[in-house]
C-alpha cells in the first residue's frame, strides 16, 4: 500500500499549510515548528531552504492570525509589539547571517533542541 | 529591568527565527507575559504581530541568500486559513492541558526524527 501521505506536491503543500494553520490557531505560534520538519521530510529540502521558505510562509500565516485574533478579541498591543520587534529584527538578521556559516546538520540539531525545549515547557 | 529582559528575550526570539526558521513566538509570548505583564491571550495576539515583522525581515534576508522557495511559501501561507479556523475551534473545545501534552508528544517525536536523520547525514 502507498504511503498515506498525499502524493502530489500541491496537496502536500496544502497539507503543510493547513497543519501550520492549526498549530497557529491552537498555540498562537506562526507554524514554523510544523513547516520546517515537513519541508525536510516530505520534500527533501535542505535545512536552509526549509527554514527560509518557512519564514516566507509565516509572514502570511502570522498576518492572518494577527488579523483574526485582533478581530475576534481586539487585544493586539500594537505599540508594545512594534517596540519589541526592533530588538527581534536585530536577532533575526544576525540569526540568518550565522545560519549561512554553519552546517545544515547543525541547523537540524538546533531545531531538534528547540523542539525538545518546547516539549519540556509544554509538559511542565 | 523587566524591560531589559523582554528585549533580550526578543533578540533571542529573532535569533531563533533566523537560525531555524520559526517566527519566534515561542519566546515572544513568555517575554510579553512574564516581563511585560500581558495576559496569555493578549500576549499570543501581540506575538503574532511581532512574528509577521520578524518573519518578513528574515524571509527577505534568506531570499537574498537564495534560500526561499517563494511559490511553496506562498502556497503554504495561503492555504493556512482553514487550519487556523480548525485550530481556533479545537482550542475552544479540547482542554488546554490535553493540547499541551499532545503537542509535547509530537514535538518530542519530530525532534527525535530530526536527530536520527542528522546523525545519518555526512557532516
Amino acid at each position: 500500500m502507498d504511503s498515506e501521505l498525499p502524493s502530489r506536491p500541491l496537496l502536500k503543500l496544502a497539507a503543510i499549510g493547513t497543519l501550520a494553520g492549526v498549530f497557529s490557531g491552537l498555540f498562537g505560534v506562526g507554524g514554523g515548528t510544523v513547516i520546517v520538519p515537513l519541508l525536510i521530510f516530505w520534500f527533501g529540502y535542505g535545512e536552509r531552504l526549509a527554514t527560509g521558505t518557512s519564514l516566507a510562509a509565516i509572514v502570511l500565516i502570522g498576518l492572518l492570525g494577527a488579523l483574526l485574533q485582533g478581530g475576534i478579541y481586539g487585544n493586539v498591543h500594537v505599540g508594545t509589539g512594534l517596540l519589541l520587534s526592533i530588538p527581534a529584527i536585530g536577532g533575526v538578521v544576525l540569526g540568518t547571517a550565522i545560519q549561512q556559516r554553519i552546517s545544515q546538520r547543525a541547523v537540524s540539531l538546533l531545531f531538534a533542541a528547540l523542539l525538545l525545549g518546547i516539549a519540556i515547557e509544554l509538559i511542565l | 529591568m523587566n524591560e531589559l529582559l523582554a528585549i533580550l528575550v526578543a533578540v533571542a526570539g529573532g535569533l531563533a527565527g533566523g537560525l531555524v526558521g520559526v517566527g519566534g513566538g515561542v519566546l515572544f509570548v513568555p517575554a510579553l507575559t512574564i516581563f511585560l505583564g500581558l495576559n496569555q491571550v493578549d500576549a499570543e495576539s501581540t506575538s503574532l504581530l511581532m512574528i509577521v515583522i520578524v518573519a518578513l525581515v528574515g524571509a527577505m534576508r534568506q531570499s537574498g541568500y537564495g534560500n526561499v522557495n517563494v511559490r511553496a511559501g506562498l502556497v503554504i501561507g495561503a492555504l493556512s486559513p482553514l487550519g487556523v479556523l480548525i485550530g481556533v475551534v479545537v482550542a475552544n473545545t479540547v482542554s488546554q492541558r490535553t493540547l499541551e501534552l499532545a503537542f509535547a508528544a509530537l514535538a518530542l517525536f519530530v525532534s527525535f526524527q530530526l536527530v536520527r536523520r542528522a546523525l545519518r547525514l555526512p557532516a
